[in-house]
């Protein structure tokens, strides 16, 4: 090695670094419109959905004062006058201000009932009480002032973050006294839902491999030609809407529909089988929607394992079905696992299927988020539910991530 | 080649009357006829697509013969599935399988023949001894170099005992030096261990160095099968002349034919005598070959001492190190090929007036070359 820095030149590391940085510098410059693009579709809304779901701003905003007052409240007992006094006076502005109703719905979440409760004494208070009389005031407009429970749902409703919203997408509360502990029975439904999105995330998946397989395979060893034209067969569900996929399965499987009715023209059955608004329906519809997404990273794998594996295996003695078994369907372990993961994840997520052939029992997590963000405007237990799908999502994606590429010693020798 | 025939010649593999076509209108196999030796290292040599490769897919089992039968130590093959032939094969890209480790892959044709683990195990420590390779059983194929994925190719198609194995250009992946190195291992394993070997390559460096016999192919035809040096030396046609080696070519007409030789008139004019080897006496069109060591040049003023003289003129001179070539137009071939021994001087210059030289028994009188 010479040294190729003389004195007086700049140093060779730092002239590499520059050379570098134009590199680098010229690669950004390349996706910084996609970059930007994610940032602002893509990030920045999830962010502001996983904020929203800790997000607690109305009873701070509508009742400053009462939430002051009960800073200092242990919530062993009932809180002092000067809390009923607080309470008292923030009532009075915000029925003025006609803001009671925002921490009222807030609060409403929290108990049953306290929309009416916290309505009813903001419409009742029309004075100022007597200094040292809020207390007796309050609890003559309702007695429900009397109680630790509803100075508690306050108290924990302060923000500015909480814990509700998600505990709540998980059928969990938190008691008087702040412990957790499952919701009553009669409210709890979303560990079901999530089981039953689960579930047919999972069916979908299974019954998506079983039939994509074969077709993969088929298309992986056929001729390119006929390959050509099989694989448009697999991409055509592409070219047309979900929507009308959807409702076109509808036509299909609806008790007088085309399925039905054939089935009893060659006198298979008699009474028209329920294929539809019902799991059957949200499972062949789900399959049929996600089998591409199956087929295509099986398919491309699968192109990618030269046939001289099974001539080897052949060569070796192998008779067709152990060849198959040891040496080319672990081969194909990645893209199942692709495969899988994402049909699993876009099943999971799936809204308009279920909702158009599903019936009440088969709706799945989508739906609820869909119901909380445009009917009652809950966006709080909205985002919950999203930010759970999303971490049990992230949650598959690191699975998979260690299960497929933890021993990545296959090497290159696919050519 | 001294002493390089193997003894017993009794026959392993036949093919009987044996034809190939893929699309049902053009052979790639015409009406082979061959004959395997047991324990010979036989190559099967030839351009691509002169139907060498589909000769030995047929032999594997992955490709079926349109016609004919393959007979494989004395039974016919033709409808037998490839797992059941226990023929070892060494495949182009070695075709280890990836997921498995070096010891997986060499103990899998022992598992699927479900060998006792013990043997198993004894017979692949063998086999990882064999190519020197113990300490890196448990990497997988992707983490070793071209010429180890090689060696355990080759092991993987012995370890289970075949007694014949096919090899699809198993060393066109290698650099040249590598190459010439496991030319000599895989022939030093032919020797150990008596095996049949049918060898596929379209080097025919490789092919002269490690075989017993040679089979040219061309156009789905075996042109010649024979020993090195026998093919080398005494090629029966053009095709072949050409493919093995440096070979001059002069075209001509057959004028006389008598006393086992015979005189051409040049095309260029001229006339020559030469060995008939292929031609149809008085009259008729021939190629003659002329190897390029076998002719003698002859400055200005000196007289050849061979009876075959003809006047050329040096285009250039090639320096190789070991030897030189001097490439003259001559007899209307203007890549007309002389190899000086080492030590001569090239003091040619381009331009200069030669003459070229050679014995009529260098000289074969073969069939005449298809014009393209």
């Amino acid at each position: 090695m010479t040294a190729i820095a003389d004195a007086g030149e700049v140093p060779l590391a730092l002239r590499l670094r520059r050379a570098e940085r134009m590199r680098r510098m010229k690669a950004l410059a390349l996706v910084v419109p996609l970059l930007l693009f994610l940032l602002f579709t893509f990030l920045v809304p999830i962010a502001g959905m996983l904020w929203r779901s800790v997000d607690d701003w109305e009873v701070a905003q509508v009742l400053p004062r009462t939430v002051a007052a009960l800073g200092a409240w242990d919530g062993r007992d009932l809180p002092g006058e000067d809390a009923y006094a607080a309470l008292a006076a923030d009532l009075r502005q915000a029925y003025a201000e006609r803001t009671v109703a925002v921490a009222a719905k807030r609060l409403n979440y929290a108990v049953n009932g306290f929309r009416t409760l916290l309505m009813s004494t903001a419409r009742a208070i029309r004075d100022v009480p007597e200094p040292g009389a809020a207390r007796a005031t309050l609890a003559a407009i309702d007695p429900a002032w009397e109680r630790r429970e509803t100075w508690a749902a306050i108290h924990g409703a302060r923000g500015p973050v909480t814990d509700f919203y998600l505990l709540a997408a998980l059928d969990l509360r938190r008691d008087a006294d702040g412990a957790v502990i499952g919701a009553p029975a009669d409210q709890s439904i979303y560990r079901s839902v999530f089981a039953r999105t689960f579930g047919i995330g999972l069916g979908v998946t299974a019954l998506c491999l079983l039939l994509g397989f074969p077709v993969a395979y088929l298309l992986a060893t056929l001729p390119a030609r006929t390959s050509n034209l099989l694989m448009i067969f697999v991409l055509l569900p592409f070219w047309t809407s979900l929507l009308v996929r959807t409702c076109a399965w509808i036509v299909l499987l609806q008790s007088q529909g085309l399925v039905n009715d054939a089935l009893r023209w060659t006198g298979a059955i008699d009474d028209p089988l329920r294929l539809i608004y019902n799991r059957t329906g949200v499972f062949i519809a789900m399959t049929h929607v996600l089998l591409p997404f199956m087929i295509l990273p099986l398919y491309s794998v699968m192109k990618a394992i030269p046939p001289a594996y099974m001539r080897a295996a052949a060569s070796l003695g192998a008779p067709p079905a152990v060849a198959f078994v040891r040496v080319y369907l672990p081969q194909t372990v990645p893209g199942v696992g692709a495969g899988c993961l994402l049909v699993f994840i876009l099943a999971i997520g799936y809204y308009i299927t279920p909702a158009l052939v599903g019936g009440a029992g088969d709706q799945m997590i989508s739906y609820f988020i869909a119901f909380y963000t445009t009917e009652t405007v809950n966006w709080g237990l909205a985002s919950a539910l999203g930010a759970v799908l999303l971490a049990a999502t992230l949650l598959l994606a690191v699975v998979y991530g260690r299960l497929v590429h933890g021993p990545s010693t296959t090497g290159g020798l696919k050519t | 080649m001294d002493g390089g025939i193997p003894v017993a010649t009794d026959t392993l593999v036949r093919f009987a009357g044996v034809q190939k076509t893929y699309d049902g209108e053009h052979l790639v196999v015409r009406n082979l006829d061959l004959d395997i030796r047991r324990g010979e290292f036989l190559t099967l040599l030839g351009p691509s697509g002169s139907g060498k490769t589909t000769t030995l897919m047929m032999l594997a089992g992955f490709e079926v013969p349109t016609e004919g039968e393959i007979i494989l130590d004395g039974r016919p093959i033709k409808d037998m599935p490839p797992h059941r032939r226990g023929i070892g094969m060494v495949f182009q890209n070695y075709a280890l399988f990836p997921h498995m480790t070096v010891e997986e892959n060499l103990a899998f044709p022992l598992s699927v023949r479900k060998l006792p683990k013990a043997e198993i195990r004894e017979r692949v420590a063998a086999a990882l001894a064999m190519i020197k390779l113990e300490p890196l059983a448990r990497r997988r194929p992707g983490q070793l170099s071209g010429g180890q994925q090689q060696r355990v190719a080759l092991a993987r198609a012995l370890v289970f005992n075949p007694q014949l194995v096919l090899m699809d250009e198993p060393l066109g992946a290698l650099d040249k030096r590598l190459r010439e190195h496991m030319q000599l291992e895989i022939k030093h394993i032919h020797e150990s261990t008596g095996i049949t070997v049918v060898y596929v390559t379209h080097d025919q460096g490789e092919a002269l160095t490690m075989s017993d016999r040679i089979a040219v192919f061309n156009d789905g035809v075996i042109q010649q099968i024979d020993r090195p040096d026998e093919l080398y030396e005494r090629p029966v046609n053009s095709f072949v002349a050409n493919f093995i080696g440096e070979n001059n070519v002069l075209s001509g007409t057959v004028e006389a034919a008598g006393e086992g030789l015979c005189t051409v008139r040049l095309d260029a004019g001229g006339a020559v005598t030469a060995l008939p080897v292929a031609v149809n006496g008085r009259g008729a069109r021939t190629a003659l070959s002329v190897r390029p060591e076998r002719v003698r040049l002859y400055r200005e003023g000196e007289t050849p001492a061979e009876p075959n003289a003809l006047p050329a003129t040096v285009l250039d001179t090639i320096y190789l190190g070991d030897h030189s070539l001097a490439v003259l137009e001559a007899a209307g071939n203007p890549e007309f090929m002389v190899k000086l021994p080492p030590g001569v001087r090239l003091d040619l210059r381009h331009g200069q007036p030669v003459t070229v030289a050679f014995r009529p028994e260098d000289c074969r009188a073969l069939d005449p070359i298809r014009q393209p």
